[in-house]
C-alpha cells in the first residue's frame, strides 16, 4: 500500500467501492453502530409518546383518533418510501462507476425528501389550528418530539445529501466520495425504517 | 505534518497541538488531565459534605448549598472523573494492545474529549452564575422540574454536551476493535482490557441514548414550555426515572467493567501468570453487559410498579452475581500459585478483591425487593455504591495510573510514595464507608443536610468523616508523587514492569506516534510473553517496511464543541421571564439576546461539521526512511 489511490481507474473499480479502503470500511462498521444508538433513541422516544399518548389535561383537547387522518399519512409514507428506493438507485449506481446517473438518483431522492418534509411542515401546521401544539398538553409535547426528532432526521438528511452532491460535482467518483455517498445512504434508509415505525404505532393505532 | 520529537516546542505549539491532537496516546493525556481535575474537585466536594456530616446540627453548609454539593459532587464524580478517566486508559492502551497505529476515527476521537471538556466547564460553571443544580445526581423530575434559577438547566446542557462526547467515543472504540485488529489478533486472543472497552462501549452506544431523551425532556420543559413532567398538562414524571435508570444501571457497568479489565491484566502481569479461566471471563464480560440492561427497574422498587414487575427486576438482579462471581474466582484462581509481586498496581488489584465483593453482597441485599424498602434511600445504599464504585472502579483507576504511567509518560511513579498513598486510602476507604452501612440500618436517611443530637449517628458520622480525611492525605501524597516525577524526569525503557505480556509493553518508550513501525504478528494470547517464551522476545512484524498513512490534525472539534458551549447559555436563558416558561424561571428578567446566542452557537458547530464533510481529509505519509532512522536510533540508544 505504498501509494493509496482513491482515483481507482474504471477497469479496477470494485463491486463494493464503499469498503474498499480502511477508511471506508471504519466508516461502515461505525456508521451502523451509530444506528444502533439511534434506534435506542428512538425506541425512548416511543416508549415515551405511547405512554403520554392522549394524556391531556382536560376534556376540549383533541385526542389522537379526532386528529390524525390516515391519507395524509399515507401520502407521506409513499413519498419516503420512494426515496429509499431511489437512494438505492443511486448506489446501483455508484457501485457501477456511473457517476451522472449517481447524482442524479440522488436529487431524486432530495426531491421526494423535501415533498415529504413539505406534507409534515402542512401537517403539522393545521394541528396548531386545531389547538394540538407543542405546549398545549403532555400527549402534544410527546407527540411533536417523535414527529419532530423524525422531521429533524429528515432536514439533516437532506442537507447531507445537497452538501454530497454538491462537494462531489467536481471530485467524481472516487473510493473516498463513495463511502461518503453510502453513508449517507445508509442514513436514510435508517430514517425511512422509523418512519414505518411512526406510520403503524402513531396513525394507524392512533386511529383505531 | 510528522515532527520529530527531538524538536524544540514553544508553549504554544505545544498548546496548539494538544489543541488540534487526533493523536489517541495524546488524547489520553487529555483525558487524564481533565478527569483528574474534576476528580478532585469532586474529592473537594465530598470532603464539604463530610465536614458538614461529621457533628449534628452542624451549619458548615447551609441545606441549600449541601443539596448543591451533593448533586455536583454525584454527577462530577460519574460523568466528569470516572468516565473520562477511564477513556484516557483505554486511549492509552487499546489502540496499542490490538497492533494499530491510531484509532478508528481519530478525528471523533478528538471530538469526544473537547465535547466532555467543554460540557463539564459548562456544569461546573453553575458555581459562579447563581448556583448549582440541587435536584442529586439523579435530577428526579419532581424535584428538577421544581428548582428554582437555572442550576439544573447546567446539568442538563451540560450533561448533553459531555454524553454526546462519550457516546461518540463508544462508537469509535466498537469501530476500532472490530476493524483495526493486527494480524493474528483474534476476538479471543484480545487482552481484557480491550474486550472490557469494547462491552463497556456497546454499552455507552444503547445506554446514552435514553439518558440523551431523558434530557431533552427535562431541557424543553425548563426551556421551550412542554409538558413531560407537568402532571397539571398530563405529563409524568415517572417516566424520567425509567429513562434515567434504563441508562444509570448500564452505566455502573460501563464504569466497572474496564475497571475489571485493568485488574485482570494486572494480576495477570504481577501474578506472571496467564490469566485463568480467559474465555470464561470474556464470556462473564458480554454476559454482564447483557445483564445490565435488564435490571434497572431495582432503582425503582419503592416507586409502586407492582410486585409483579418488583419479583421481575429483583429475581434479574440477583442474576448478575452470577457472572461477576465468576469474575472473582478466576482472579483468585489466577494469583493462586503465582509468583506474585507487591508493586502498588497489585496492592490495589488485591485490595479491589474482598472490598468489591462487599459491595456485591450488598447489591444482592438491595435486590430483595421487600427488603429494599429498608435500606432504600438510607445510608445503606451509599455505602454499597461507594463499596462498589470507589473499591472498584476508582481503586482500578489509581492501578491504572501507576500501571501506565511508564506506558503514558515513559517514567515511573515512585513506588513507596506510591504505597504510602495506596495503604492510607485502602484504611480511609474502609473506615469511611463500612460504618455507613450501619448508620443505614439504624435509620439514617441519604440527603439530608444535617441530623438531630442523641439519634446514636454521632460517634459513626465522626469516624466516618475521620476515614475521609485519610483518603484526602492519599490524594495528596499522589499529588506529590506525579510532580516529583515529572520533574525528575527519569526516562525507563522499554517494558518497563519486566512482565509485560501483552502487545502494548513491546513498544520502545515512550511510544512512536505512529506506534509500530511494522504492524505486528499476533501468535496467542498474551503474544508479547508468547514472542519471549517462545521467540527471541521480539514481536515479528506482519508486513515489510513501507511508507504508511497517518491522519492530519484539526482544530474543527474544538470548533464544533465552542458552538455547542455557546448555544448551551441561549438555551438556558430563553425562558426567562416568558409567560408560558415554568415557574421557576418565568419570574427572571427577560434576555432578548438568548434566542440570537443559540443560533450563533448553533450555527457555528453546523458550519465546523459542514466544512468537515465538504473538505477531503486524506491524511499524509510517514516515510520508510524516517521510521528507519528511528529504528536505528533504538538500536544504538537500547543496547
Ligand atoms: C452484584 C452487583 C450489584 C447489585 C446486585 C446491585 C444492586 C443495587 C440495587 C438494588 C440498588 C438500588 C438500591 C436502592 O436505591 O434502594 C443499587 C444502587 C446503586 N448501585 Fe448497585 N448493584 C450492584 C453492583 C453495582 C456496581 C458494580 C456499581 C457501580 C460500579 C453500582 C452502583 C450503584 C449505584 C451508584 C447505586 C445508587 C444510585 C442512586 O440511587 O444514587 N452497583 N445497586
Ligand atoms: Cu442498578
Amino acid at each position: 500500500m505504498a501509494e493509496m489511490e482513491y482515483n481507482v481507474p474504471t477497469e479496477r473499480w470494485p463491486a463494493h467501492p464503499e469498503t474498499a479502503t480502511q477508511e471506508g470500511k471504519n466508516k461502515f462498521v461505525g456508521f451502523w453502530t451509530f444506528l444502533a444508538g439511534e434506534t435506542a433513541l428512538f425506541a425512548s422516544l416511543f416508549a415515551t409518546y405511547l405512554a403520554l399518548k392522549d394524556s391531556v389535561p382536560s376534556d376540549d383537547h383533541m385526542l389522537a383518533s379526532e386528529l390524525f387522518h390516515l391519507p395524509l399519512a399515507f401520502v407521506m409514507t409513499m413519498l419516503l418510501l420512494t426515496s429509499s428506493l431511489t437512494s438505492v438507485y443511486a448506489i446501483y449506481h455508484m457501485r457501477n462507476n456511473n457517476f451522472q446517473k449517481m447524482q442524479l438518483w440522488l436529487g431524486i431522492t432530495v426531491l421526494l425528501g423535501a415533498g415529504f418534509l413539505a406534507l409534515e411542515i402542512y401537517e403539522f401546521i393545521e394541528y396548531y389550528g386545531y389547538g394540538h401544539t407543542f405546549r398545549s398538553s403532555a400527549f402534544g409535547s410527546a407527540f411533536y418530539f417523535l414527529i419532530g426528532t423524525h422531521g429533524f432526521h429528515v432536514i439533516v438528511g437532506l442537507i447531507w445529501a445537497v452538501l454530497l452532491i454538491l462537494r462531489n460535482a467536481k471530485r467524481g467518483l472516487s473510493v473516498y466520495t463513495a463511502a461518503k455517498v453510502n453513508t449517507f445512504a445508509l442514513y436514510w434508509h435508517f430514517i425511512d425504517v422509523v418512519w414505518v415505525f411512526i406510520f403503524t404505532i402513531v396513525y394507524l393505532l392512533g386511529v383505531l | 505534518m510528522a515532527q520529530t520529537s527531538a524538536q524544540k516546542k514553544g508553549v504554544g505549539s505545544v498548546i496548539w497541538e494538544y489543541l488540534t491532537t487526533v493523536d489517541h496516546k495524546k488524547i489520553a493525556i487529555l483525558y487524564l488531565i481533565a478527569g483528574g481535575f474534576f476528580f478532585v474537585l469532586g474529592g473537594i466536594e465530598a470532603m464539604l459534605i463530610r465536614i458538614q456530616l461529621a457533628v449534628p446540627n452542624n451549619d458548615f453548609l447551609s441545606a441549600g448549598l449541601f443539596n448543591e454539593v451533593i448533586t455536583m459532587h454525584g454527577t462530577t464524580m460519574i460523568f466528569l472523573a470516572a468516565m473520562p478517566l477511564l477513556f484516557a486508559f483505554m486511549n492509552a492502551t487499546v489502540p496499542l494492545q490490538i497492533g494499530a497505529r491510531d484509532v478508528a476515527f481519530p478525528f471523533l476521537n478528538s471530538l469526544g474529549v473537547w465535547l466532555f471538556i467543554f460540557g463539564g466547564i459548562f456544569l461546573n460553571l453553575s458555581w459562579f452564575m447563581g448556583g448549582a443544580p440541587d435536584a442529586g445526581w439523579t435530577s428526579y423530575a419532581s424535584l428538577s422540574i421544581a428548582s428554582p434559577g437555572h442550576g439544573i438547566d447546567f446539568y442538563a446542557l451540560g450533561l448533553q454536551i459531555s454524553g454526546a462526547g462519550t457516546l461518540i467515543s463508544g462508537i469509535n472504540f466498537v469501530t476500532t476493535i472490530i476493524t483495526m485488529r493486527a494480524p493474528g489478533m483474534t476476538y479471543m486472543r484480545m487482552p481484557l482490557m480491550t474486550w472490557t472497552t469494547l462491552v463497556a462501549s456497546v454499552l455507552i452506544v444503547f445506554a446514552f441514548p435514553p439518558l440523551t431523551i431523558g434530557i431533552f425532556l427535562l431541557m424543553f420543559d425548563r426551556m421551550f414550555g412542554s409538558n413531560f413532567f407537568l402532571v397539571e398538562a398530563g405529563g409524568n414524571t415517572i417516566i424520567w426515572e425509567h429513562l434515567f435508570w434504563i441508562f444509570g444501571h448500564p452505566e455502573v457497568y460501563i464504569l466497572i467493567l474496564p475497571a475489571f479489565g485493568i485488574f485482570s491484566e494486572i494480576f495477570a502481569t504481577f501474578a506472571r501468570k496467564r490469566l485463568f479461566g480467559y474465555s470464561a471471563m470474556v464470556f462473564a464480560t458480554v454476559l454482564i453487559g447483557f445483564y445490565g440492561f435488564m435490571v434497572w427497574a431495582h432503582h425503582m422498587f419503592t416507586v409502586g410498579l407492582g410486585p409483579v414487575a418488583n419479583a421481575i427486576f429483583a429475581v434479574a438482579t440477583m442474576a448478575i452475581a452470577v457472572p461477576t462471581g465468576i469474575k472473582i474466582f478466576n482472579w483468585i484462581a489466577t494469583i493462586w500459585g503465582g509468583s506474585i509481586e507487591f508493586t502498588t498496581p497489585m496492592l490495589y488489584a488485591l485490595a479491589f478483591i474482598p472490598s468489591f465483593t462487599m459491595g456485591g453482597v450488598t447489591g444482592i441485599m438491595q435486590a430483595a425487593a421487600p427488603a429494599d424498602y429498608q435500606y432504600h434511600d438510607s445510608y445503606f445504599i451509599v455505602a454499597h455504591f461507594h463499596y462498589v464504585i470507589v473499591g472498584g472502579v476508582v481503586f482500578a483507576l489509581l492501578a491504572g495510573l501507576h500501571y501506565y504511567w511508564p506506558l503514558m509518560f515513559a517514567t515511573m511513579l515512585n513506588e513507596k510514595l506510591g504505597k504510602i498513598t495506596f495503604w492510607l486510602f485502602f484504611f480511609g476507604f474502609h473506615l469511611t464507608f463500612l460504618i455507613q452501612h450501619f448508620l443505614g440500618l439504624w435509620g439514617m436517611p441519604r440527603r439530608v443536610f444535617t441530623y438531630l443530637d442523641g439519634q446514636g449517628y454521632n460517634a459513626a458520622n465522626m469516624i466516618s468523616t475521620a476515614g475521609a480525611f485519610l483518603m484526602a492525605v492519599a490524594v495528596i501524597v499522589l499529588v506529590v508523587n506525579i510532580i516529583m516525577t515529572i520533574a525528575k524526569n527519569e526516562r525507563v525503557g522499554m517494558d518497563p514492569w519486566g512482565d509485560g505480556r501483552t502487545l502494548e509493553w513491546s513498544l520502545p518508550l515512550p511510544v512512536p506516534y505512529y506506534n509500530f513501525a511494522q504492524i505486528p504478528l499476533i501468535r496467542g494470547l498474551d503474544p508479547y510473553w508468547v514472542e519471549k517464551k517462545e521467540g527471541n522476545g521480539k514481536m515479528l512484524p506482519s508486513e515489510s517496511l513501507t511508507d504508511f498513512h497517518m491522519p492530519n490534525n484539526s482544530i474543527l472539534p474544538v470548533v464544533m464543541s465552542l458552538g455547542l458551549f455557546i448555544a448551551a447559555f441561549g438555551a438556558m436563558f430563553f425562558p426567562d421571564g416568558k409567560d408560558w416558561a415554568i415557574d421557576a424561571v418565568s419570574g427572571l428578567d427577560p434576555k432578548p439576546w438568548a434566542l440570537p446566542v443559540l443560533i450563533i452557537g448553533l450555527g457555528t458547530t453546523f458550519v465546523a461539521m459542514g466544512i468537515r464533510s465538504w473538505k477531503d481529509d486524506l491524511g499524509y505519509y510517514v516515510k520508510k526512511e524516517e521510521v528507519e532512522k528511528d529504528l536505528e536510533e533504538l538500536e544504538r540508544g537500547g543496547k
